[in-house]
């Protein structure tokens, strides 16, 4: 980043292709939309850009990035909530009604073993499924912590908390995941 | 250790990030707490299971979209971006330090007498009270005697 600031594009570079996949990953996870998901990654970027003259290394440079990536998300989130449920009542039921997902029946039809095939997209369905239903919060702090494998003192700076109100905050999204995921909880643990 | 204390630990210890010294105490724990344990073991298995989502991988047109956005943005405005090119800003300067130099100087100069003048200049007082001098016609000007002239002739 500070040879970003320095004014070296290529480094810029560097840092687009080194994190695109991580923020896209986590925003996708984060706003359930793809496209969203990739709208705010290069909102990210180009926030990035923007401040290169004005970076000071205090903090690591993924919680910088991912603490401009969570707020944009949860202010996205937030924006979109009204407009979610509307759709959600208006639009018809669908076989894959999550937005941006590739169509599951198209693979299916191609896939050798069809049955097995769709009791893994089932399981996947619902583990996606059991995150969105936390917490915006407990959401964030359950993606970077188990996905981009950051430690407690960055997410802590990244969600503005305490280490210790953010290992509560990880205790009960676990704890809310292992109720909602408990039919596959007991088929790990056999 | 107690159970509610275990509750910042746990996860801790699930993913191995725990210092030695509180993994020990946790399994200390865990030995002899078979509720603790059966939380360890659902945890381990909510993790397997956050493991089963696949990566997706951004969209071809990712990096060409920032870069356009990068592209669009406006170059940021300095303070010495306003002089239109570098000569008009020497120029002005150069006005600038002319105009003080010239200021600077007729204020310290006053206006130079000629050398013929000092001493007329010095006398003043004794000429102006001269007597003999108060009795002599008003001066000619150089005009008036060329007319007179003129008249005699």
């Amino acid at each position: 980043m500070l040879d970003v600031k320095a004014g070296d594009e290529q480094s810029f570079t560097l840092l687009l292709h080194r994190y695109r996949t991580p923020l896209v990953n986590f925003l996708y996870r984060m706003v359930r939309n793809r496209e969203q998901a990739e709208d705010l990654a290069q909102e990210v970027f180009l926030r990035v850009y923007r401040a290169r003259e004005d970076y000071v290394p205090s903090a690591k440079f993924t919680t910088w990035l991912f603490r401009i990536a969570t707020n944009l998300a949860l202010n996205s989130m937030r924006d979109t909530r009204y407009q979610r449920m509307e759709i959600s009542l208006d639009a018809p039921v669908t076989v894959d009604a999550e937005e941006g997902e590739e169509k599951t029946l198209d693979i299916a039809e191609k896939h050798p073993n069809i049955e097995q095939h769709l009791v893994e997209e089932t399981r996947k369905k619902m583990i996606r499924h059991a995150i969105e239903k936390l917490p915006e919060k407990q959401r964030a702090a359950v993606l970077l912590h188990k996905y981009q494998e950051l430690d407690y003192g960055e997410i802590s700076k990244i969600l503005q908390c305490s280490e210790s109100a953010l290992k509560s905050l990880l205790f009960r999204a676990y704890e809310a995941l292992r109720v909602e995921l408990a039919p596959l909880v007991a088929q790990q643990g056999k | 250790m107690s159970c509610s204390r275990m509750e910042h630990k746990i996860l801790g210890y699930v993913d191995g990030r725990l210092k030695e010294s509180e993994r020990l105490e946790v399994e200390k724990h865990l030995a002899a707490c078979a509720a603790c344990r059966l939380r360890v073991n659902e945890f381990r298995a909510v993790s397997g299971l956050l493991d089963e989502l696949p990566m997706i991988e951004p969209s071809p047109a990712f990096d060409v979209r920032v870069r356009a956005r990068v592209a669009a943005e406006p170059l940021k405005q300095i303070w010495w971006a306003w002089f239109p090119a570098p000569r008009a800003a020497f120029a002005a300067a150069i006005l600038a330090l002319a105009t003080v130099w010239v200021a600077t100087h007729s204020a310290n100069n006053p206006p130079q007498i000629a050398q013929e003048d000092i001493p007329v200049l010095e006398n003043y007082d004794l000429l102006s009270n001269f007597e003999p001098l108060t009795e002599l016609p008003a001066p000619v000007q150089e005009d008036d005697g060329g007319q007179q002239s003129q008249q005699q002739m």
